[in-house]
């Protein structure tokens, strides 16, 4: 399995990474080699196996959606990047048009 | 010295008046200033909270207060948030972030009177196996500076190791407990998953990570397991199973116990000090009258492949939330909402965390999913089938925690696949959830320290920190320290 480096570019944009042209020729090659690795899963027949997302059995947990802890809204600016009058600030989201 | 105490050692002192909260937590502030420069074991610490914590916990204590850990200064990894006090996963994205609210587990130590005396150092977001992946510089292995300390949870082994602190919190998502705790001749313990609460754990793998005490011997982890373990309604992974006195019936002993050990942990290219140090350390209990067996886990070797779809898969999902937009790093300069993500995340994130990104991404993206996500999960089923057919015949599992002593900074930052295979012998656990704890059972001709694990079935943390305190009882590793230099 060898990854090509407009596979590579087409996986960063899903992840929403940027990568350098040296980062993309190195990764083509070590995430080449990893999923061949991992290829070795395919010796075993898995057909009639169910498969596990958690080890443990779990069942949804529900409750009613009620505040039980407040935080003081300043709190929030504290680690925002950048904010503007209590909300956050982000680069231009609508392209304009013409 | 206080420090060289064990958390029970320490709590009987201070309980019976001998040493204050105030001199302990002094010493162990002198000794990281002296020693921590040559490790880097600490992100952050705490000096003037610590010291604060440690007058109130000398004040209820004369009021007649006690707690499990009233005083006891224990370090954190920086993956678990702290209320006020910074929180890095040591990543670039998260360097500045100064959690609202405290984890789960960190509100339990402190409830139990504990001194939080600063953040570990780790793998950033805990990817890795040796402490090299951090925004922060590697840590250094207590027994031998130029060796690894084993990762993700490096810091707070090597913290424990040469006594920075009287204990510490670690998380386990493929090994991350108990591979630092053998490298550094330490007890690290991965509960059964859902037995300790995530809510405040920065996310890797979320069917894979679990919380756990690292610490100076058996006992102690039972001491930390005590205070940490039990039902949270903010995880909802979280197990509502009722909690152990974990410090009670810890030696009892090993007779009537039967030890499997499973023929594929003694693996092609293990190394042969290792090999005998796990060997022997069966036999001391093969001596105290446990009734030892040989068993198949047929698909052991298949668990590194399989960990490393489904850790990758559920990490790029995770990480996701570092955008940039509400709270961590962003990168200057970006004209739109996308470019300015993509420009944060190249920044914010590390060579290995991108590498995992890229793989988690690739393997869940449209005509792969079957084909390595549904895969990997099916195989897991075996896996964790092995297991539970092995318990219907043997009580708890004996295995070598890692194929051989620690290996040199910068030997394996070149070859991630070579990185990973250092995980072949702990990865199982985490896919089947069950629990497992690492002890020191030897050290190679060269002085690095070997590591001996116990692994049990779901929730029988109780029954393996048992088998470890009988092997603990024989070898007295603990008791060896490291001479830093």
């Amino acid at each position: 399995m060898k990854l090509a480096r407009d596979e590579v570019r087409h996986v960063a944009t899903l992840a929403r990474l940027e990568l350098s042209p040296e980062e993309e020729e190195l990764f083509a090659a070590q995430l080449s080699d990893i999923l061949e690795y991992i290829n070795q899963l395919n010796e075993l027949d898995t057909d009639s196996i169910e498969p596990t997302s958690h080890a443990v059995d779990l069942m949804n947990v529900f409750r009613e959606d009620e505040i039980s802890q407040k935080f003081d809204p300043g709190i929030w600016k504290l680690n925002a990047p950048s904010e503007d009058h209590g909300h956050f600030r982000v680069p231009k989201i609508i392209e304009s048009e013409g | 010295m206080p420090h060289s105490l064990t958390i029970h050692e320490l709590m009987e002192k201070l309980d019976s008046g001998e040493l204050s909260s105030q001199q302990v937590v002094k010493a162990y502030l002198d000794r990281i200033e002296a020693v921590d420069p040559k490790l880097n074991s600490f992100v952050t610490v705490d000096r003037e909270g610590a010291m604060e914590q440690a007058r109130q916990a000398d004040r209820q204590r004369a009021e007649g207060g006690r707690g499990a850990l009233l005083g006891a200064p224990i370090a954190v990894k920086d993956a678990l948030a702290t209320k006020g006090l910074k929180t890095t996963a040591s990543s670039k994205s998260l360097e500045n972030y100064i959690p609202p609210f405290d984890s789960f587990v960190v509100g339990k130590l402190k409830e139990a009177g504990a001194v939080i005396i600063g953040k570990t150092n780790m793998d950033e977001f805990a990817m890795g196996s040796s402490t090299e992946n951090s925004h922060f510089g590697a840590t250094r292995n207590p027994w031998n500076t130029d060796k690894i300390p084993g990762g993700s949870s490096g810091g707070s082994a090597a913290a424990v190791s040469a006594d920075l602190c009287a204990g510490a919190i670690g998380s386990d998502t493929g090994g991350s407990i108990r591979q630092p705790a053998s490298c550094c001749g330490i007890v690290g313990l991965k509960p059964t998953y859902g037995r300790v609460s995530r809510f405040g754990l920065i996310a890797f793998a979320s069917s894979l990570d679990q919380v756990g005490p690292m610490t100076k011997d058996v006992a102690d982890a039972a001491v930390l397991l005590n205070v940490i373990a039990g039902y949270d309604s903010l995880d909802s992974t979280c197990a509502d199973v009722a909690v152990d006195d974990y410090t009670s019936g810890i030696g009892d002993g090993v007779e009537g116990l039967t030890i499997g050990v499973p023929r594929e942990y003694f693996v092609d290219g293990m190394d042969p000090e290792v090999d005998r140090s796990v060997r022997e350390s069966i036999e001391a209990l093969e001596n105290l009258g446990a009734r030892i067996k040989s068993i198949s886990l047929p698909h052991t070797k298949y668990a590194v492949p399989v960990y490393y779809v489904i850790a990758p898969a559920e990490a790029s999902s995770n990480l996701a939330r570092y955008d940039g937009v509400k709270y961590g790093f962003r990168a200057d300069g970006a004209d739109s909402l996308v470019s300015m993500y993509e420009a944060t995340r190249m920044e914010g994130f590390g060579a290995e965390v991108k590498r995992r990104i890229m793989l988690g991404t690739y393997a869940l993206s449209s005509g792969y999913y079957d084909a390595y996500y549904l895969k990997a999960q099916k195989v897991r089923t075996l896996i964790r089938d092995d297991f539970l057919k092995a318990f219907e015949e043997v009580s708890v599992i004996m295995a070598p925690t890692v194929p051989t002593p620690p290996f040199g900074i910068g030997e394996k930052t070149g070859d991630p696949l070579q990185m990973y295979l250092n995980d072949v012998l702990t990865i199982n656990a985490n896919l089947a959830g069950i629990p497992g704890v690492s002890m020191p059972c030897g050290f190679s001709a060269d002085r690095l320290p070997i590591g001996v694990q116990v692994l049990g079935p779901y929730f029988k943390e109780k029954l393996i920190l048992r088998v470890a305190r009988t092997l603990e009882g024989v070898l007295s590793c603990n008791k060896a320290k490291p001479v830093i230099n």
